[in-house]
């Protein structure tokens, strides 16, 4: 028993994938409606950031009128008291029932809260089901590229080519604009000050983080999305009215997306992702904040489309592990957001300090110390 | 109890696969008959496929399967590697496959019923034993106007809705109010169109016409037996049995992959929490005891409680320790958190730790003040829970009770039955448990979360494998409960805890302790004071424990009481510390009172 509980233990080795930073990525994005509609795109066609894919029309919001109350008679006489039948439509401010009795001296009435169609009547409760009309909805590109594939009624595939940044987490959902780099280096502070006027629809990326002011400065300018490394606690809270409990976003009513690259804290965006940004500077870019940890993990992303052959990287997917000499970022106390280089991976479990028996990794630091830490806390940096 | 599909009778099995499709990890349980006793091999685990771009959850169980092939050398999956192979046939396959599932977010229902606290609470506990997560609970006397119900339901998208409400000659009206909203709302199934919602209706007998009338053409709809006849009886069995059918026939087959998997199945697939339940509900029947359960995830908390045989779950979807550890903090405020350390702590710098963990769940803490926090934030995830399991684990609302004047002076008559002194087991499950360094921290944890009163035995379980037992019991309860009882149980020990509240230093419990050695042992403890005994696994020792200072064994102030106390990997922990448990007030007195107790009880190496 006790070998079978010890190689269970053996098994449960995980790192955290690294997060992509490539200059050039062919990204593909399905873009589908919630329910099926007609698409108005083919197959080879180039779509720019706010295009039109697909369009539909979705139920209106129902209403139920007590309508037997209103007119003061049993609710089984919904049917002889009201002027509409189910299914009939009618305008706004329409009279849809009515009791005049004793010669006037009783009159009550029901009218349309809305234009739209009675759902249904029912002679149980003496209610009136009425619904709005039909609501549009669109879908758009999102990104700027070409259509591959076209989902019959559903929706489509867009193919674009350039950089690809996934942050760690975000808010805020799919939005458009210029990436604009607004510090100096990625260890300072996106301020009040740095956030200026011509940043308008852009882009803008801080360094180690955003304050609440600067937040509220961007609203003012219009700015679209801000890129930083970290975001401190207190900021965040102060910028959505709220804390964040589970870590799933992008649905936030607010006008700006946010993204942090590296986690929460005063943390500088790390120098790749931002001397990446730097060049993309004056490029359009689609970012969308959405976060989400649990199954089928969704990370916060920057697309920034552009056409360069000379560009294209033949590098694989996804490190499929480390070896000696891998680069990877620490993401846990005590080495929290240190960069560091593997100099060993021993098979073994280890003990650490706090007692656990684990996989660990050997890491030299930046300075020069060698560290062990396990193996869990560590994210390849994908080259 | 569900049937055996193939021809093997449960006494001739030798090689039984049980699967759990986790919502990241599939994690597959190989069992084996040795010398006619049943004992759990080996596991095999690999990720989950039901998501884009794999869309087959088969694909994870076979990889995890194959896992246990690799380690084991035994042959388990068909030729073409597309099925499982049973039964054994003396040298391959196994004689016995079942499955249960939480991927894609688990059974996601939504309850409607009339008065809050009466038809919905009941059906809400039903659902919830069942193994769902409530999405909402929808009612007349909610507060909230039709518009906004009807909004709601049409955003949530659940798997499946129970619509219950009035007793049988009861109102009609609010009950049938209650079904148009939900017609009103047309809620659309989360798993996509071309797939009509499942309801299940358990109200008012004399609304079936007109519920039939409304949802038959675009729903499945099933109308049962009323949940709650009359106002002094809850019927919620056959509601739970309905979630089932309703779940395999119209949920499981919709989701990627799980036609071809319920094929593969000897038994219907079961929700992993309704498995866990099933788990605690045997401890409880094979220990005759009442037992507090509580399955500590990285998302949600999950708390069992089985009291006189009534079996309650509730889940508190957003407590957990890796994806939702910040709303943990968010829930209970950074500050009840803060009490648990025995160190200085920059408050900004904690949420900030916190929220990395939420966004990084897969990192383990490297130091002893980073597992402490996160012992820290445990204890505050299982308080909440259990507080919340006591918001569900109710008195019937709505009977008249003959109260006597004793009963009406006795202001602490409180809506739950949830009362510690009257459990005597308490078992938890989960990775954090499973995973500290020393088997006396998640012994601290559960103690400093629940509070046990009296006399209580402590269990974890060494590999994650209730669910799996519990979906195996309802084929073969014996093999179920060997291998529960030989493999999955941790028996930690006993927490002797008087009840009751004192000053500081002065003398409140005496305790004599008979040890199977012979010898006798003798504590004096004092307010505040906790102390750990050795006992090993499978010992017992007689205890007698005299309270004093108004303190409460289970038989009342300062009454003496007698017993059995068994042992564990820990031992016996006599807790003199107070229910409810109260940390000092000061910073500094307060960091001192947490260290000395880690010292005493050699909780962390530092």
């Amino acid at each position: 028993m006790e070998e079978s509980i010890k190689e269970e233990q053996n098994m449960a080795h995980a790192y955290t994938p690294g997060l992509k930073i490539k200059s050039m990525e062919t990204v593909r994005k399905e873009r589908v409606l919630p329910i099926e509609g007609t698409i108005l795109v083919e197959v080879g066609d180039e779509v720019d950031f706010d295009s039109t894919l697909a369009r539909t029309e979705i139920p209106g919001d129902a209403e139920i009128l007590n309508v037997t109350e209103e007119l003061g008679v049993d609710p089984g006489d919904v049917f002889d008291y009201s002027l509409k039948k189910e299914g009939e439509t009618f305008e706004e401010g329409e009279l849809l029932a009515k009791n005049v009795a004793f010669w006037g001296l009783v009159k009550n009435f029901v009218y349309a809260p809305f234009s739209g169609t009675v759902d249904s009547m029912s002679g149980l409760t003496g209610q009136m089901i009425v619904r709005q009309h039909n609501v549009p909805l669109e879908i758009n590109a999102y990104v700027k590229g070409r259509v591959v594939e076209v989902l019959p009624r559903k929706g489509a595939v867009i193919e674009t080519e350039g950089a690809f940044i996934q942050g760690i987490f975000g808010f805020g959902g799919e939005n458009h604009g210029e990436i604009a780099i607004a510090v100096e280096s990625p260890e300072e502070v996106l301020t009040e000050e740095k956030v200026a006027p011509e940043h308008q629809g852009k882009v803008i990326v801080g360094g180690a983080g955003v304050t609440s002011e600067a937040y509220r400065r961007a609203l003012e300018v219009g700015v679209k999305g801000i890129v930083v490394g970290g975001l401190d606690v207190e900021d965040l809270i102060e910028i959505l009215g709220e804390d964040i409990g589970v870590a799933i976003t992008g649905e936030e009513n607010i006008d700006i997306t946010v993204i942090a690259t590296e986690g929460f804290g005063v943390l500088p965006i790390s120098e790749r992702t931002f001397n990446l940004l730097k060049r993309m500077e004056g490029r359009m870019s689609a970012i969308n904040g959405a976060t989400q940890i649990r199954a089928g993990v969704l990370r916060p992303e920057i697309i920034i489309p552009y056409d360069d052959p000379g560009m294209k990287e033949s590098g694989e997917e996804f490190s499929d592990g480390m070896t000696k000499g891998s680069l990877v970022r620490i993401i846990r106390a005590p080495y929290f957001g240190e960069i560091a280089k593997v100099m060993d991976l021993p098979v073994e479990l280890q003990r650490v300090e706090s007692g656990s028996r684990v996989r660990v990794i050997e890491l030299e630091l930046e300075n020069g110390e060698v560290v062990t830490v396990p193996r869990a806390n560590v994210e390849i940096i994908e080259e | 109890m569900a049937s055996i599909q193939n021809d093997n009778a449960a006494e001739d099995m030798k090689y039984i696969l049980v699967t759990d499709v986790g919502s990241t990890t599939t994690k597959a349980r190989f069992f084996a008959k040795k010398e006619d006793t049943w004992r759990y091999v080996i596991s095999g685990e690999a990720p989950t496929t039901v998501e884009k771009p794999y869309e087959d959850v088969t694909m994870g169980v076979l990889n995890a399967v194959r896992e246990i092939e690799e380690l084991t050398h035994h042959k388990i999956l068909s030729e073409n590697n597309d099925n499982i192979m049973r039964p054994f046939d003396g040298e391959k396959g196994v004689d016995l496959y079942c499955t249960t599932s939480s991927a894609g977010g688990g059974l996601q229902m939504m309850v409607g019923g009339v008065v809050k606290e009466i038809t919905a609470a009941s059906a809400n506990r039903a659902v919830l034993g069942a193994g769902s997560i409530v999405m909402d609970i929808l009612t007349m006397d909610d507060g909230r106007p039709p518009h906004e119900k009807i909004t709601r339901i049409k955003n949530l998208r659940p798997d499946m809705i129970l619509l219950a409400g009035g007793t049988d000659g009861g109102t009609v009206k609010h009950v049938a109010n209650m079904a148009e909203i939900f017609y009103a709302a047309k809620p659309k199934p989360r798993l996509g169109e071309g797939y009509s919602l499942p309801m299940i209706y358990a109200g008012n007998v004399e609304v079936q016409d007109h519920v039939r009338k409304l949802f038959e053409e675009d729903f499945s709809l099933l109308v049962i037996d009323n949940i709650r006849p009359t106002l002094n009886v809850e019927k919620i069995e056959h509601a739970r049995r309905a979630v089932h059918e309703l779940f395999m026939e119209h949920v499981m087959s919709h989701a990627p992959g799980y036609l071809k998997l319920m094929k593969w199945t000897d038994i219907d697939i079961m929700p992993t929490p309704a498995g866990e339940g099933i788990a605690m509900q045997l401890l409880a029947n094979e220990l005759k005891a009442n037992v507090l359960g509580v399955g500590l995830g990285g998302a949600t908390t999950n708390v069992y409680s089985i009291f006189e045989k009534r079996f309650v779950r509730s889940v508190s979807a957003n407590l957990g320790m890796s994806y939702s550890i910040s709303n943990v903090c968010k829930e209970t405020g950074i500050d009840n958190i803060l009490r648990w350390l025995p160190f200085e702590k920059d408050v900004n710098e904690l949420q900030s730790e916190i929220k990395n963990k939420m966004i990084r769940p897969t990192t383990i803490p490297q130091t002893i003040n980073d597992l402490i926090i996160e012992h820290a934030v445990a204890r505050e995830a299982l308080r909440l829970g259990l507080e919340h399991h006591k918001t569900i684990a109710t008195r019937l609302k709505g009977v008249t009770v003959e109260r006597t004047v004793g009963d009406l002076l006795d202001q602490g008559l409180e809506d739950t039955y949830i009362d510690l002194m009257q459990f005597s087991v308490i078992a938890g499950t989960g990775g954090l448990l499973s995973h500290a360094p020393k088997r006396i921290q998640s012994l601290l944890v559960l103690t400093d979360a629940f509070q046990p009163e009296g006399i209580t035995r402590l269990f974890q379980d060494s590999v994650f494998m209730m669910p799996h037992l519990g979906v195996l019991s309802t084929v073969d309860p014996k093999a179920a409960w060997q291998i529960f009882e030989k493999d999955c149980l941790v028996h930690l020990g006993t927490v002797v805890a008087p009840k009751g509240q004192s000053r500081e230093g002065t003398e409140v419990l005496e305790i004599k302790l008979e040890m199977p050695d012979g010898t006798t042992i003798h504590e004096n403890m004092r307010y505040g004071d906790i102390k750990k005994i050795s006992l090993g696994v499978g010992e017992t020792a007689n205890i007698e424990a005299h309270p004093k200072r108004g303190m409460d064994m289970g038989q009342g102030p300062n009454k003496n009481i007698e017993g059995k106390v068994h042992g564990g990997e820990v031992g016996v922990i006599i807790d003199a510390r107070g229910r409810p448990l109260s940390l000092p007030e000061g910073s500094d007195e307060r960091m001192n009172q947490i260290l000395e107790w880690n010292k005493t009880l050699e909780l962390y190496d530092y």
